[in-house]
């Protein structure tokens, strides 16, 4: 199992005022399972994102990501489990606008602690797949927004992670340029990557293979998509 | 992280913002101007001032009735004044008696005299100096042309004198002066010699003076000083026979000349000795109120210039806080952003002392421009300024970066 979550409950609020995001939410997703996070504003999902991505630490349960416990990690081995089992993809890109699109994508491997020569080679080949090895020296500012989300994509990779997070990845970009970027998930959930995507478009989380939907913080329903049936049929 | 990553991202994030980070850079860049400019001219004019104040052979010191540096009170300036003037008889005493010492000098200065040779003539400021055939090697100023003057002519007392550089050039600008015959003061000299040139910086001048036997010097101008009034006292000048003999000397002229002046066992001497060393540390000490002075300027100046570093580290921390928490999602542990902040707040500090320390050199040197002092770099301040910038640094970029490292990654990603 890639991700295995018991009874996750997220309380926020100090002192009196007190609001559960999660109530002792479970969940398992396999290897190379394609799943689609979707429910209302203030539904949990994007609570259950941060926990999923290590970003955020649950109030209490169980989580453990490739077999290993991380509800009990560190800040700095959860930032050591980011940069090395999650990539992220965000609606707002999240890219450093100062720095050039290769410095981008090579940074995850920079704290990885990996040499130039290998960090130019993993970058460079991480850009070619999404299509803008040409781009390497322009600034994010300098491009479209199907194209920055494309580096964000690049940058997710670099270190081979176990699970692609993509939190609304076409929430700010046009119809057919978000369709363009989940193609390209597609294609690498076909190479074998397991992929969850957040989002509140029907339309977008028919690409998954499941789709679970949460409310007031708790699972409402885990289904499969009929993208699924589509294709198994 | 490694370092260079750091840095290179450091260096990155300070061309990203140029105007505020060389505004932060003045007070920086000031700090260590002032200090370096001050270090450095002192050691323009320490410098100059040490060759040119060791006039007196390296094995040669001085017995003087006066003291080299001034008074601390009117006290000690009465106390000074009633000592009795040192006379050529105690230097014969001290040539005679001193073993440890081979040339022994006595020497009278007189000021404001003029020198003729027919139609030319010297300003009315040369010194006159009533000497022996010491003075030259005791005082390191060599005869040129022609002779010294010698034993034989202090005794007969012989109208003879050795001229400085510039009075030849300007009375005998065409012809050899060695044997011609001179007015000073209205009195006729033979020339028999002309001392070497001897530039100076300080204004001392060393190339506008004459020397005749001490006798003939007595003769003409008494041993009343017309200026100062009482007795004329002699300088004297004492050589060791070597360098290691240099101590005893001292103290065998000093136990020579008490009996000779009969100074009792508790009292204390009524003469000055003292070595060119000696005149050089007093000018130090001079200068160390100077320099602690200046320090102490520069480092409020870099407190406060370390005070505007830290300020625009937290706007920075504050404005890249979205900066922040891309990194730490994709992976960025504490000391990564700590690293990242801190060196940036120390690359900036030392751009700023980089600069410092050259202005403050070209400021210190500025004096050089226009007189003889030499040119001085003092690497050591170099290497003080930008150490200190790098605390600077250091110690006001730990907080806001401290401060970034803390973030949590989830607020720091979600701030607008």
């Amino acid at each position: 199992m890639t991700i295995e979550m018991t009874d996750i409950v997220k309380t926020y609020g100090m002192n009196s005022v007190e609001v559960q995001a999660l109530r002792r939410v479970s969940l398992s997703v396999a290897k190379n399972e394609y799943v689609a996070i979707m429910g209302p504003s203030g539904s949990g999902k994007s609570t259950l994102m941060n926990i999923i991505g290590c970003l955020d630490p649950p109030t209490s349960g169980s989580y453990s990501l490739e077999g290993e416990d991380v509800s009990t990690m560190k800040e700095d081995q959860l930032a050591e489990v980011r940069n090395q089992k999650i990539g992220f993809v965000f609606q707002t890109f999240n890219l450093i606008a100062r720095s050039n699109v290769f410095h981008n994508v090579e940074l995850p491997l920079i704290y990885k602690g990996v040499s130039v020569a290998k960090r130019r080679k993993i970058a460079e080949e991480a850009l070619e797949a999404v299509g803008l090895a040409d781009r390497m020296k322009h600034k994010p500012p300098e491009l479209s927004g199907g194209e920055r989300q494309r580096v964000a994509i690049a940058r997710a990779l670099v270190n081979k992670p176990s699970l692609l997070l993509a939190d609304e990845p076409t929430g700010n970009l046009d119809s057919t340029t978000g369709s363009e970027i989940m193609s390209l998930l597609d294609d690498l959930h076909a190479d074998g990557n397991t992929i969850i995507l957040v989002t509140h478009e029907p339309e977008m989380a028919r690409h998954a293979h499941r789709i679970i939907r949460l409310k007031d913080g708790v699972i409402e329903s885990d289904t499969a998509s009929s993208a699924r049936a589509k294709r198994t049929a | 992280m490694i370092w260079i990553e750091a840095f290179k991202m450091a260096m990155g994030a300070i061309r990203a913002h140029k105007l505020r980070s060389c505004l932060t850079l003045v007070g920086i860049i000031a700090g260590v101007a002032s200090i370096i400019a001050v270090m450095t001219g002192i050691s323009v004019i320490q410098s100059t001032m040490e060759q040119e104040m060791s006039v007196l052979g390296s094995t040669t010191f001085q017995v003087q009735k006066w003291p080299a540096g001034g008074f601390n009170n009117n006290a000690d300036f009465r106390k000074i004044q009633q000592r009795k003037p040192i006379t050529v008889a105690n230097a014969n005493a001290v040539r005679e008696r001193v073993k440890t010492a081979d040339l022994v000098g006595a020497e009278i200065w007189r000021f404001g005299s003029t020198a003729k040779f027919k139609d030319e003539s010297t300003n009315s400021n040369l010194w006159i100096c009533g000497g022996t055939r010491e003075y030259p090697p005791n005082n390191t100023h060599y005869v040129e042309f022609g002779k010294n003057i010698t034993d034989e002519d202090v005794r007969v007392g012989r109208k003879v004198v050795v001229i400085g550089y510039q009075i030849a050039e300007t009375l005998f600008p065409f012809i050899d002066p060695i044997g011609q015959v001179i007015r000073a003061d209205g009195r006729k000299f033979t020339v028999v010699g002309v001392f070497e040139e001897k530039k100076s910086a300080m204004g001392g001048n060393f190339d506008n003076y004459l020397l005749m036997p001490v006798s003939t010097f007595l003769r003409i101008y008494g041993m009343r000083d017309e200026r100062r009034g009482g007795e004329r006292s002699v300088n004297m000048t004492v050589n060791a026979i070597s360098p290691e003999l240099v101590d005893a000397a001292i103290e065998e002229t000093r136990a020579v000349l008490r009996l000779e002046r009969g100074v009792g066992p508790r009292e204390e001497d009524d003469f000055t000795i003292f070595t060119n060393d000696s005149q050089i540390r007093s000018f130090n000490q001079a200068t160390e109120g100077v320099k602690i002075g200046a320090f102490v300027i520069g480092i409020v100046a870099l407190v406060v210039a370390g005070i505007g570093i830290m300020n625009i580290m937290l706007v920075s921390v504050t404005e890249r806080t979205k900066e922040i928490g891309i990194r730490k999602a994709i992976g960025a542990k504490r000391r990564d952003i700590l690293l990242q902040f801190l060196l940036e707040a120390i690359v900036l500090c030392n751009v700023g002392g980089v600069i410092g320390v050259a202005v403050g050199f070209g400021l210190g040197n500025i004096i050089t421009l226009f007189t003889d002092f030499a040119v001085s770099v003092p690497m050591n301040w170099a290497v003080i300024g930008v150490t200190f910038c790098t605390i600077v640094g250091l110690t006001f970029g730990l907080w806001p970066a401290v401060k970034a490292s803390k973030l949590a990654p989830i607020d720091a990603l979600s701030y607008e």
